[in-house]
């Protein structure tokens, strides 16, 4: 059977909040988002030597890596997914299926985690995909501002450093934009050498 | 239920996930966790035996929910709704909408990208 074709226009796109456990992802997708968060699953054959909990338990078998996400109709033919990354680094390699054809990503961080916040960011500039470091300022703590936080992951001049509440809905907001804007900017690069 | 007040599934489901999916792993099709669908009239009308999931992914993909809702609101693994909603779009019942993929042209890109952001700004 014949039908129209899709309207070209009808879209979807994704913008992926990155980060350490805890760091705030799934807050800042809430704040935004215009559901509340959801919970996708996917089942992972578990054979890691790691660190955390779950590596505790004896038998190889399978288990469910989790990411949250949320969704802004941006216009009846178009809707922005955000999907936060399930935390452990162990589980890096769902981590390819989010990035491909994302528009980009924020990193979260949070300054007494910074070692999660510098695999991120190593993870990014290895797939070439667009990024911003958004300093979760939750604590309303101002000790470190990002300037320091650019110094402590030596972030290049390029990339924005900014400050976000990840509970607030314009802030999180404005951290969005941040991020497309500067897609788009270095989308003039990538078309340039491809 | 979900916040447009549909019914959805319950709680996690008893099968054992891939059981739902003769064994398969692998979509057929290459399905970005982000991507909606429109639903074609053969998908409309098709009827599914009892126990079959089709219709509820069907009634999903009408509503313009992602493959990532597809997953988290009938309580399947992502892997799982790839390889259902990779039958259903092989069958002809779902044709996918646009997304950024390997395939987009730089052009298209930079409008998906242009779009997205007037959209943000405007929110």
């Amino acid at each position: 059977m014949d039908y129209a074709p899709s309207n070209r226009n009808s879209a979807s796109t994704k913008i992926v909040v990155a980060g350490g456990f805890g760091v705030g992802k799934t807050t800042f997708v809430g704040a935004v988002s215009e559901i509340d968060p959801l919970r996708t699953e996917a089942l992972v054959t578990n054979e890691s030597e790691g660190q955390d909990d779950i590596s505790k338990v004896q038998q190889k078998h399978t288990t469910t890596v989790a990411m949250d996400f949320g969704r802004i109709t941006l216009a009846e033919n178009l809707v922005l997914y955000l999907f936060g990354t399930p935390g452990q680094r162990r589980f890096w390699f769902m981590w390819d299926d989010l990035v491909k054809g994302a528009i980009g990503a924020v990193v979260l961080v949070d300054v007494r985690r910074l070692d999660d916040s510098f695999a991120a960011v190593d993870y990014f500039e290895a797939k070439g995909l667009p990024f911003i470091v958004a300093l979760n300022q939750f604590d309303g703590s101002q000790e470190f501002g990002p300037d320091d936080i650019r110094e402590a992951l030596a972030i290049p001049a390029h990339i924005p450093v900014i400050e976000v509440d990840a509970r607030d809905r314009e802030s999180a907001k404005k951290a969005l934009v941040r991020i497309t804007e500067f897609a788009l900017t270095q989308l003039t690069g990538v078309a340039a050498s491809a | 239920m979900a916040p447009d007040g549909r019914e959805v599934a319950a709680g996690p489901r008893l099968v054992r996930p891939y059981a739902l999916t003769s064994g398969r792993t692998e979509s057929v099709v290459d399905l970005p966790i982000e991507a909606t669908f429109e639903v074609s009239p053969s998908g409309r009308t098709a009827t599914w035996p009892e126990g079959d999931l089709s219709g509820q992914i069907l009634d999903l993909c009408a509503a313009k929910e992602s493959v990532a809702e597809v997953s988290a609101k009938m309580h399947i693994p992502l892997g799982v709704a790839r390889v259902l909603l990779g039958d259903l779009v092989t069958a002809g019942h779902l044709k996918t909408r646009t997304t950024i993929s390997e395939n987009t042209t730089s052009d298209e890109r930079r409008e998906l990208i242009e779009r997205t952001l007037s959209g943000l700004r405007a929110l």
